[in-house]
């Protein structure tokens, strides 16, 4: 077994590789998978490894790789399709809104789509316009998708075994930003993540930080900056936007009682909303300030030349962190 | 019975060395058209170049480099009307230079500004599309208003090869058969969409007669061939123009580059078909006809490559000395009335940037 220090991104092709391996159901997807192994190197070795059949570069078409996908999945395969960035995943939406979504619903239960989508979303990586979109409110506003957002390597791995293994359809989206932001030891073991799980990185009694994403970078950057001035935070990375675990938010935000929601998506009717939303109600009595929602504005990802005023950084989350203590 | 015709037919006019292989469209005797085509590829290589150039030093974002392909572009950049309108994709430079994009809106807009699609002089062309093959139905959307208008012009759509396997390709090649719309749709067919080749791409032996199926005439044209690129798009869009509906050009050529600079083509593109293609390229044949008919010397060519270069570097000069946007045009452009919550959002965005080092505004 691996104990290899590993990237996100790496920990993605390591899942698939695993997955491939120990289930010939897993089929890989995707345009440009195959030989060049991925835009961001997703996929890489794994057409080497399974061939042409279960590792398919397909033409050019995202509502096709969401349909094929679909079809695949009912006959009981498990597909792993790629979409190459969220910002191309639009075409996808009315495959996976109006039959992904729904075919468990639709026939009671004698189809299902046991698919995975997966897509890098998010800025700050220089690239061209509709390259940095994060859009996942879009899709975990629809019933009967999953939205998965692993931000470490050892999530990545854990949480994309499950997606795949999971007997629903899993969007599964991928900080870009930080696929190489760090390395950790991941044991190629096999272990499932649980998905509708949050994920408490840091455990304080001060105030809850709540996010996502590549925000996680940023916001445990933000937690020591705030423990070296004697604030004791807890972050919390939500991992499954949907189906969204409120129990951990709840728990911490009770012994709390402050509750800042960082993410990089814009405000309105974002996920963030959501989640303000059943904190308010459900942990009225705890909170001592409003819950606060620091995210991208609501506007078109600026180009790069400008994306650093849309995105946030460890300062931004210090400061809306003080700001909600200091609430009286 | 009605027996489909599955009939592609090929026109090129210059062999690979630049030696004509049929007899020449009259306009040719005039060497005009031609220098100029010539002299815009040339250009068109310069500023490509330097885009590159300037990608690799820190000073530009990803970009797609057209080399190899300049010649579709070019002539379709030079054969569109004044009010006939262009709908790009990302590989058109060539022929946005000839449609009112300056060389620095080129280096703005792949450098990550707005502001370099928003030149006045860029009429009412649209900017450069780069989700894939979604400009095609916008391209039949605005030949509507041209059909609904009665105008007399053409619009112009261009793609890659791998747009065609797309249903916004097919869906506005439907309709441009079924209500006749004043279209050309051009395909740069340059062999690779990123690393999945034509052949991967679509199991028809040419892209063109996908154009059959709409009841649309197609043709196939050596794209690095100038002059049959001339005769093709030329024919299509006066055919557009006077009521005659769309036609589906298949122009054959190659990405001499990387997918973008982003990618590595050697990973999955054999040495030997790019060497091969390089013999094909579109600037080296037209120079050398140029050439052999006394119309091009040693002379001509050195000073056509001092001016492009310094063309190209008061651009870059342009450019990097561009100071960022105001952060308020990030918000001021999403409606025509900024929104009451909108404004407030700017207002946040502009008391946190006073809040940042002064210094953070430096170009580039």
């Amino acid at each position: 077994m691996s104990e290899q220090r590993i990237t996100l991104v790496e920990a993605v092709n390591q899942a698939l590789h695993y997955s491939m391996t120990h289930d010939d159901n897993v089929v890989v997807l995707g345009e440009d998978v195959g030989t060049n192994g991925g835009v961001f190197r997703a996929t890489v070795d794994l057409k080497e490894k399974f061939g042409l059949k279960r590792v398919m570069d397909t033409p050019l078409a995202e509502t096709l790789i969401a349909g094929i996908s679909i079809g695949m999945a009912s006959q009981g395969l498990k597909p792993v399709a790629e979409i190459q960035f969220m910002g191309f995943i639009f075409a996808a939406y009315e495959q996976m809104i109006s039959h992904a979504a729904r075919m468990r619903n639709r026939t009671r239960g004698r189809l299902t789509c046991p698919m995975v989508m997966r897509a890098p979303f998010g800025g700050g990586i220089h690239a061209p316009e509709h390259h940095s979109e994060s859009t996942e409110a879009l899709l975990a506003h629809i019933p009967g998708l999953k939205v998965v957002m692993p931000s470490s390597p050892r999530r990545a791995y854990g949480l994309l075994l499950a997606a795949i293994n999971d007997p629903d359809p899993v969007i599964f989206l991928e900080p870009k930003r930080i696929y190489r932001a760090v390395k950790q030891p991941v044991p190629d073991d096999g272990k499932e993540l649980p998905i509708g799980t949050c994920f408490t990185l840091k455990q304080g009694d001060d105030i809850t930080l709540v996010t996502w994403g590549a925000c996680v970078k940023e916001t445990l950057e933000a937690w020591q900056q705030l423990k070296q001035e004697g604030i004791n935070a807890e972050v919390i990375d939500v991992a499954t936007i949907k189906p969204l675990d409120m129990d951990t938010i709840l728990a911490s935000v009770s012994r709390t009682g402050r509750c800042v929601i960082i993410h990089e998506a814009a405000r309105s009717f974002g996920v963030g909303a959501e989640i303000a939303a059943e904190v308010s109600s459900q942990a009225f009595l705890s909170l001592e300030a409003p819950v606060r929602r620091l995210t991208g504005y609501d506007i078109t990802m600026p180009y790069y030349r400008m994306e650093h005023h849309y995105l946030l950084s460890s300062k931004d989350i210090v400061q809306a962190a003080k700001e909600t203590l200091e609430y009286q | 019975m009605i027996t489909p015709r599955v009939e592609v037919p090929f026109l090129q006019y210059l062999d690979e060395k630049g030696a004509p292989i049929a007899p020449l469209p009259d306009w040719t005797a005039n060497p005009d058209i031609l220098l100029h085509y010539y002299r815009q590829m040339v250009l068109a290589r310069v500023v490509d170049q330097k885009a590159i150039a300037l990608q690799r030093t820190g000073q530009m974002g990803t970009y797609p480099s057209c080399m190899g392909q300049e010649a579709v572009s070019t002539v379709f950049g030079h054969l569109l009307q004044h009010d006939d309108v262009l709908v790009p994709y990302y590989r058109d430079v060539p022929g946005q230079l000839q449609r009112g994009m300056e060389i620095e809106d080129i280096y703005l807009y792949w450098g990550g500004d707005e502001r370099g699609s928003a030149r006045p002089s860029q009429r009412k062309d649209f900017p450069n599309c780069v989700p894939i093959a979604t400009q095609a139905g916008h391209a039949a959307g605005i030949a509507t208003a041209m059909r609904i208008r009665n105008q007399h012009n053409a619009v112009l759509c261009s793609c890659g090869d791998g747009a065609t396997s797309k249903g916004d390709f097919l869906e506005a090649l439907n309709l441009a058969g079924v209500w006749q719309l004043p279209m050309v749709f051009i395909i740069n067919n340059n062999q690779w969409a990123i690393s999945v080749p034509r052949k991967l791409q679509c199991g028809a032996p040419t892209l063109a007669q996908k154009g059959i199926a709409a009841g649309l005439p197609c043709v196939q044209v050596d794209g690095n061939d100038v002059i049959a690129l001339h005769e093709a798009i030329d024919q299509a869009l006066q055919h557009a123009r006077c009521g005659k509906g769309a036609t589906v050009i298949e122009a054959i050529t190659y990405r001499l580059s990387d997918h973008t600079t982003a990618d590595d083509a050697t990973r999955y593109r054999p040495s030997e078909e790019l060497k091969q293609a390089w013999l094909k390229e579109p600037i080296k044949r037209l120079q050398t006809w140029l050439h052999q008919n006394d119309h091009w010397d040693e002379g001509k060519e050195q000073q056509l490559q001092e001016e492009a270069s310094a063309k190209v570097q008061k651009a870059v000069e342009n450019y990097l000395n561009t100071p960022h946007q105001p952060i308020s045009e990030l918000f001021d452009y999403h409606y025509a009335e900024i929104p009451p919550g909108l404004e407030s959002q700017k207002e946040e965005a502009l008391s946190r940037m006073t809040g940042q080092a002064a210094g953070q505004e430096s170009s580039i």
